[in-house]
């Protein structure tokens, strides 16, 4: 379509981003009309009061989390690539795809959300989500009649439970492991963004 | 007290039967007495002569004056068993979630209309199309038009037209034509029909029935958008069914012969005008009410009536003109929602809402007796296997394949296929309902010849899919989503991180915009902001907005500069630490101001379903304390289950969980909207405290004052700068700044409609980066 050509033009290294995320010129289209209407300053860039301005999202326990995913440790904007690219982690994992060890981890495969939702609990990027991390969350999703002594408790026996080398802290592996069961590539897509 | 109310109910069928015979029976003259208005039953029964027959000797003190009330008395009698059959129907909440409430409904008529069948030896309660259609179908409407969620049903428009236009003419010519071949094929022996009227049979048992539909997609939990895909479409086929039983009907009139081209354009032609011309309708009256509730701010004890009574007219003007009656109410409710819960009192809000939901309630439930009712007459029952056979598969059959086939190209134009699931579960819950019937029972006799056929068939198609694919519409749901069913006891880290998932998924959609953003969208939004808000909106409703934003603005300008003075004065920061204090004094500010200067939100006369600002801003002390709860927690082998219990207890509901849905017998639990309170709450909280690091270049306060805190100071620092800082507040300083504003400012206006605030928010934008940086001169 005219539109979606016009548009995709705008974007650069269009071809690039969606080689690298898998969207579709008409996704890419669409994520970036809504990139545009959030940034209402008109700069190129978002910063977290456009995020702030989703009043959603102060209704959600870790609204302010996944904002903060989406800036790079230091960085204040967020321009369209990094945008989708964290979008694109969402995206529900292509089913036909090869196993090709050669390419790089494609971003919506099932170490990579999982490695997202990492990052969520462990703010200060050593690796490990420490008990005051897991603390952190578990606060800000419980509701507030819960004690500390029965939040202490709970994350205790999270601990336990998911720490098999013992450090009294989850590791990457480990939280990949306690959650082999559960089927991520569906609590973790959204649909829309196929 | 399950037997005293089945006697109960018992006892008044009987009541009513017994004493109709008993007026019969005092009878003496035989004068006929001009039947009053038809009233919710339609007795075909003409009553024979009055009560004052019998010569008179004397005053006579108490009097027995049966035809006096008759009309009235019987009305509210059977409004009464429609009520008390509801309650026994839901005694047992074991049976309602097996089989849903309309089938069980409409046995309990089957069980009525033998008992009067047995006493009166004919039906003399039916469900005549005059009662229905008139008195009983429009407020389900409006109820329907009023709470849709217009953001959902708008967004999804395209689609819905399509089902509900294609879709119905599809089906309407699929049935006629089938039944039609079967006929000539001599499957249905020898009936008196033709083509046409086979065509109009099949317009009139084509269309999806509201009534039926949400009766049972109520115990059914499907996805917003499949829900709103078959309501949408039930509500919105009525245009299309009109005209082509208007059509079909004329054409039968006029006999085959006469049928050209022209008459079938001018077919098509109508089918616009209806549509439209109902439509327009009713947003001619959606204004009116707006308007109206504008200028009732002296009447407030009546103002609901004037939502039931306008709507109600919407509907008799559409239906005057000739056009769609159904469509016209339900862009009435639609399109006044908004308007009119922003202008009326909260009271009236309230009552509206709850009102409406009786009627409705009511009405449903009148309109499911009556259909049992209405079947145990065997003057109507002629029965032809072939052609109910072939009807009830070919509505099934047709079905599928129309939805399937509509899918498939609505698909790929659509971001978000549906599925085949949803396909499934659409083409399923194509229920037919009262609206068939109604329309069957205005056939003509003698045009129709074989009307009690058509009556019989459609009764039949009624029960059938209200019943059977009723009930097996949620075991069917089930047993096609089971694929992912892990029923194995998950763990703590499953759940949480499960949880973690779904309020992750809520707020990436949220981020990315799910509905899209489109430039048509954001005119309709600027020209619905400038200029209709400014037409139908109260000034005070409109202007509340603005004076919030300016107390805000004041407010918050005194208190950052007072921080900034009381810093100065006592030398360090370190009273930012005392949480508990500095939030007091917020809160004390704001409603001191507040109630200043808006002395009706401080009003604590506020409906049940709106928590009072007053009592919101006292939430604003935060109720974690660390010593209130003293808990023993010396039971160590009960931790594990404690710890689950908790989680299950007391985990945030994503708000994939408490979504707004349409339910006829649900308003929004207050549960919900605490929730939600709560949440924003804290995390307005949490920006706050970042935002008064960020200018105090203080650490916030650990806000888990843990035993173990030591340890955790951020020790391992990959880029050893002062990462400190940005830990706790990533957005950086004037990111913060904003983000408190903004959501400060969709905070205080909690107590009000969230629409408007979104509206204050994207217009205010600009202002709230100005106040930001005149913050940020002032303190620096």
């Amino acid at each position: 379509m005219g539109s979606t050509n016009s548009t995709l033009s705008k974007i650069p290294n269009v071809e690039e981003l969606m080689q690298e995320t898998g969207f579709t010129p008409a996704h890419i289209v669409r994520l970036y009309d809504r990139f545009e209407a959030l940034d209402k300053e008109k700069t190129g860039h978002l910063r977290p009061q456009d995020f702030g301005a989703i009043n959603r999202l102060a209704m959600n326990p870790i609204g302010d989390r996944i904002i903060g995913a989406f800036f790079s440790p230091g960085q204040e904007t967020v321009d369209f690539h990094s945008f989708v690219r964290i979008l694109a982690h969402f995206r529900p994992a292509d089913k036909k795809r090869p196993k090709d060890p050669s390419m790089p981890e494609p971003v919506n495969s099932r170490t990579s959300k999982l490695k997202f939702a990492f990052q969520l609990y462990d703010q200060d990027k050593d690796g490990k989500i420490s008990r005051a991390e897991l603390l952190q969350v578990l606060r800000s999703m419980l509701e507030m009649q819960v004690t500390e002594e029965q939040l202490e408790s709970i994350a205790d026996r999270t601990i336990q439970e998911a720490d098999l080398d013992k450090d009294d802290a989850i590791s990457f592996e480990e939280f990949r492991k306690s959650l082999e069961k559960v089927n991520i590539d569906h609590k973790m897509s959204i649909r829309f963004l196929r | 007290m399950a037997c005293r109310t089945c006697l109960w109910l018992l006892g008044t069928t009987f009541f009513t039967c017994t004493v109709r015979l008993v007026v019969e029976g005092t009878e003496v003259g035989a004068t006929q007495e001009s039947h009053p208005e038809p009233g919710v039953v339609g007795s075909n029964h003409s009553q024979a002569g009055g009560g004052h027959g019998s010569s008179i000797s004397g005053i006579q003190i108490v009097t027995f004056k049966w035809h006096h009330v008759e009309a009235p008395y019987l009305i509210a009698l059977w409004i009464l068993v429609a009520g008390v059959s509801k309650m026994v129907v839901e005694l047992n909440h074991s049976l309602t979630s097996v089989i849903p409430e309309s089938a069980l409904l409409i046995i309990i008529g089957w069980i009525l209309g033998g008992i009067i069948y047995g006493a009166d030896k004919m039906q003399t309660f039916t469900l005549t199309p005059t009662v229905f259609f008139f008195y009983l179908l429009p407020q389900v409407i409006l109820d329907a038009g009023y709470f849709m969620p217009n953001k959902l049903f708008f967004s999804n428009m395209g689609a819905i037209l399509v089902y509900a236009v294609i879709g119905t003419c599809w089906n309407a010519a699929t049935v006629g034509l089938g039944l039609w071949g079967c006929w000539l094929g001599g499957a249905m022996g020898d009936i008196d029909i033709g083509l046409l009227q086979f065509l109009l049979f099949g317009s009139l048992i084509a269309a999806v029935d509201p009534v039926a539909v949400i009766a049972v997609f109520e115990e059914v939990h499907v996805n917003e958008v499949l829900f709103i895909m078959v309501f949408g479409e039930s509500l919105l086929n009525d245009g299309v069914t009109v005209v082509l039983f208007n059509v079909f009907d004329a054409f039968v009139s006029l006999g085959g012969a006469e049928i050209d081209a022209v008459e079938i354009i001018k077919g098509i032609i109508s089918f616009f005008v209806v549509a439209f011309g109902g439509s327009l309708v009713g947003i001619i009256f959606a204004l009116l009410i707006s308007l109206l509730t504008r200028c009732t701010k002296n009447i407030q004890i009546i103002e609901p009536g004037f939502i039931f009574i306008l709507g109600y007219l919407s509907y008799l003007t559409a239906e005057m003109l000739s056009l769609s009656a159904i469509l016209s109410i339900v862009f009435c409710g639609i399109c006044c929602q908004k308007y009119i819960n922003a202008n009326m009192d909260e009271r009236s809000v309230t009552t509206v809402r709850y009102v409406m939901k009786v009627l409705a309630n009511g009405s449903e439930t009148i309109i499911f007796v009556f259909l049992g009712i209405s079947a145990i007459d065997p003057a109507v029952w002629v029965w032809n296997t072939g052609f109910i056979l072939l009807t009830l598969l070919f509505i099934f059959v047709f079905r599928f394949i129309g939805v399937f086939l509509l899918t498939w190209i609505l698909n790929k134009y659509r971001l978000v296929p549906l599925e085949f699931i949803d396909q499934v579960v659409m083409s399923y819950g194509g229920l037919r309902g009262a609206v068939a019937y109604g329309l069957v029972a205005m056939l003509d006799e003698n045009k129709f010849k074989e009307k009690n056929l058509m009556v019989s068939t459609t009764l039949i198609v009624v029960y059938f899919t209200v019943m059977l694919q009723g009930i097996t519409m949620k075991p069917l749901v089930t047993w096609l989503k089971v694929k992912r069913a892990a029923v194995t006891e998950l763990t703590l880290a499953e759940k949480i991180q499960n949880r973690t998932f779904d309020h992750m998924l809520v707020a990436i959609e949220d981020i990315s915009g799910q509905i899209g953003h489109n430039y048509m969208r954001d005119k309709w939004h600027n020209f619905e902001e400038r200029w209709l808000c400014w037409f139908l909106m109260k000034p005070s409703a409109r202007k509340s907005r603005d004076y919030i934003f300016n107390i805000f603005h004041q407010l918050n300008l005194k208190d950052a500069m007072s921080y900034v003075k009381e810093g100065e004065r006592r030398g360090s920061l370190a009273f930012v630490r005392n949480e508990t204090k500095a939030d007091v004094d917020f809160n004390k500010k704001f409603r001191a101001s507040f109630s200043e200067i808006m002395p009706d939100i401080m009003a604590d006369n506020m409906g049940p379903d709106h928590v009072p600002l007053s009592s919101i801003l006292q939430d604003i002390v935060p109720s974690v304390c660390l010593d209130m709860h003293e808990q023993d927690l010396t039971m160590r082998e009960s931790e594990d289950f404690n710890a689950h219990h908790l989680l299950q207890q007391h985990l945030y509901r994503g708000r994939k969980q408490h979504r707004h849905r349409y339910s006829r017998s649900h308003l929004e639990t207050n549960r919900d909207e605490n929730e939600v309170q709560e949440i924003f709450q804290r995390t307005m909280r949490s920006r706050l405290e970042s935002f008064k690091s960020a200018k105090m270049g203080v650490a916030p306060a650990k806000k888990i004052q843990t035993k173990h805190q030591k340890k955790d100071k951020p020790q391992k620092m990959p880029n050893g700068n002062s990462s400190d800082k940005s830990k706790n507040h990533p957005y950086g300083d004037k990111g913060t700044c904003s983000l408190l504003f903004t959501s400060l400012l969709h905070y205080m206006k909690w107590g009000h409609q969230p629409p408007v605030v979104c509206i204050i928010i994207q217009s205010h934008s600009k202002a709230i980066s100005r106040i930001c940086l005149i913050l940020e001169n002032r303190l620096d």
